[in-house]
């Protein structure tokens, strides 16, 4: 008896072991996406041999996993859908592994001329029914579509001359016209709250700080100096790339020519006025000739050199190899 | 724009529909995907397809012709097919000598390329391979990803996010537990991700849980990554933005602590403890003579403080 009861107890733990898996760490699961992701390092040795061993190798690890897996979901609040008898189902939660969408978040689309006006006037919407009574045919009838109350439009036979119409004017021709000229008048109004929705949804505030993929270099600068700007000190301590070229911050912020304050520095002023006197009363010129065509010949010949350096550069190898003997020449001058 | 599409006015309820369906929406539909051939697929490929749009059935459209494109240059005809079929995962098959047995698998994100990452087919054993009872279509597979390739390369984090994104199936609130039959396990290996399909057989053990039994069934895939073409990190932030109205609002005065119980506030006025309603205990009540006497002698003490 002893030997039937330590067997059926050896099986007991046999089968609660089966169930338990041992890892190192612990999974991370999503149950809502009935997902599972193992941490651990898999065995890298078994699995580079291909064949049967790999497999099985796979599928042990894949049994575990899945053992794992299966257990969480089995503590799930489970329920008999359709009444007892019916299959077990568990209650899964929001899946939390964040994914991106498919389409961006629809946005609220900007209330029609008429939704404005209707909410300051105060105006609510009034729930008609479906159905109108027609004192004609003495029945309940559509409000509008096939057989609907009062009568079929298109067997109007009867059109009266209003009272300070033309006589001879075709009056069916006119309700004709009036209805084509209603339609055409709400479709336009129609056609004009899309246009307004859709300006008021593309014109994103700041849109060409966005990223689209196209954006041509100076744009690019100019985002970058922004979002250089848009810090806390405004950009004061904020570090340069390594290839970025160091900008004086320039206070009047692109503007060229600055002008002094009305009514700033007496003394400054004052000061300017007598040195222009000055000047002007001087017997030597203000701009000193010899230096202003010295410096005009030297850009002159920095230019000319640049143009014939990017010549011979354009030329390939031959043109690179004879730049070198002619380079150190240049430099002199 | 969405505003743009309503510039031609549905006619009929059907296309009314259709075009709501494909309207941005706050809970969004499943996504699909589009198994497409390249200008030069060979066997391999083809069968890869035509396995993984049996996996993904009825969320996945299979195009039948080859298309001479190439994803990584030109994404312009990928995009179009996109808005077409309103698919958002695709999965494109080519071949040539420099990368034989080619699969790009990406997604979209507002009909444009948002993810693309080119693996290579090493090996490949089809369903028809594999003489095992397969599952029923449609089933809602389990995931299981192996290995911490999948969480320290940033490659292979996008890649466990589309292989998430593509099998994943319907979003479901509850799941029959009798009806888990498929997983798909992937595991990252030597810079090798190997991609197994099992049968899921629950065998009876002692306690409430079942033990689990495996059956090779499906495509088994050994891929290996080539290129990739992923979003940059803004664009990738601002596709997972959801809006706040999915939140799930907080109710206020309720709070848990770590023992799971609840713990609730109420907030309640001043009372005036004198009117307070206590239980009525008969054999404490003042009989009158009693209540007389404590009348007259409550007065004059009260005149002596004053």
């Amino acid at each position: 008896v002893e030997d039937v009861l330590a067997a059926a107890e050896e099986q007991e733990a046999e089968k609660r072991r089966s169930v338990t898996v041992e890892k190192e760490l612990e999974l991370e699961f999503d149950l809502g996406n009935l997902l599972a992701l193992d941490r651990n390092p898999p065995p890298a040795a078994g699995l580079r041999g291909a064949g049967p061993r790999r497999e099985a190798q796979l599928r042990a690890l894949a049994r575990d996993n899945t053992q794992l897996l299966v257990a969480r979901l089995w503590q799930l609040p489970a329920e008999r859908a359709g009444g007892p008898g019916g299959p077990l189902v568990a209650r899964l939660p929001e899946p939390a592994f964040r994914l991106p969408r498919e389409k961006p978040p629809p946005r609220p689309r900007p209330p029609t001329r008429w939704e404005q006006f209707a909410r300051l006037k105060g105006i609510r919407r009034r729930k008609r029914t479906a159905l109108v009574w027609d004192e004609q045919a003495k029945e309940w009838r559509r409000r509008w579509g096939y057989r609907r109350a009062g009568g079929d439009p298109a067997r109007a036979w009867l059109a009266e001359v209003p009272a300070g119409a033309d006589p001879q004017e075709d009056q069916f021709a006119q309700l004709r016209r009036e209805k084509r000229e209603r339609v055409a008048r709400n479709e336009l109004n129609r056609l004009r709250n899309l246009a307004r929705a859709h300006r008021a949804a593309t014109t994103v505030p700041a849109a060409p700080l966005h990223p689209t993929g196209h954006q041509s270099r100076e744009e690019l600068g100019h985002v970058a100096r922004v979002a250089r700007v848009s810090t806390a000190s405004l950009g004061r301590f904020q570090p340069r790339l390594p290839k970025e070229p160091a900008e004086p911050p320039s206070r009047s912020g692109g503007k060229k020519r600055r002008f002094e304050p009305l009514l700033g520095n007496l003394a400054a002023e004052r000061g300017r006025q007598l040195e222009l006197l000055r000047d002007m009363n001087s017997k030597k010129p203000v701009l000193d000739i010899t230096r202003a065509v010295n410096k005009q010949l030297r850009q002159e010949e920095a230019e000319a050199a640049a143009a014939k350096g990017k010549k011979q550069s354009q030329r390939g190898k031959r043109g690179r190899r004879r730049q070198h003997v002619g380079r150190s020449g240049k430099k002199s001058g | 724009m969405d505003a743009l599409d309503r510039v031609v006015k549905p006619k009929t309820k059907r296309a009314k529909r259709f075009l709501e369906k494909r309207e941005p929406k706050l809970k969004e539909n499943t996504k699909n995907a589009m198994l497409i051939k390249g200008g030069n697929a060979n066997l391999t490929v083809t069968e890869v397809l035509k396995d993984i749009y049996a996996v993904k059935k009825p969320f996945a459209v299979l195009y039948k012709k080859k298309n001479i494109t190439r994803p990584f240059e030109d994404q312009t005809s990928l995009e179009f097919f996109s808005k077409k079929s309103d698919c958002s995962l695709f999965l494109f098959g080519s071949h040539n000598k420099k990368r034989p047995n080619n699969l790009i698998i990406g997604r979209m994100f507002d009909y444009h390329v948002l993810d693309m990452i080119e693996l290579g087919i090493e090996k490949f054993v089809s369903l028809k391979d594999v003489k095992n009872s397969k599952c029923p279509e449609g089933t809602k597979p389990m995931l299981i990803f192996a290995g911490d390739m999948f969480e320290v390369n940033e490659e292979y984090r996008r890649l466990k996010s589309l292989l998430i994104d593509f099998f994943r199936g319907p979003s479901v609130p509850s799941i029959r537990l009798a009806g888990l039959e498929y997983v798909l396990h992937f595991t990252a290996v030597d810079g090798k991700i190997y991609m197994r399909s099992y049968k899921v057989l629950l065998k009876k053990s002692g306690c409430k849980i079942p033990r689990i039994e495996l059956e090779e069934m499906g495509p088994s895939l050994d891929l290996v990554m080539r290129r990739t073409h992923l979003a940059s990190d803004d664009l990738y932030k601002l596709s997972l933005k959801q809006p706040k109205a999915l939140k799930p609002k907080k109710k206020k005065n309720i709070s848990h602590d770590v023992f799971g119980t609840t713990y609730g506030r109420i907030h309640m006025q001043k009372q005036d403890l004198g009117k307070l309603q206590t239980r009525k205990m008969k054999g404490l009540k003042k009989r009158p003579a009693e209540k007389s006497a404590e009348d007259s002698g409550v007065s004059p003490k009260k005149s002596k403080s004053a």
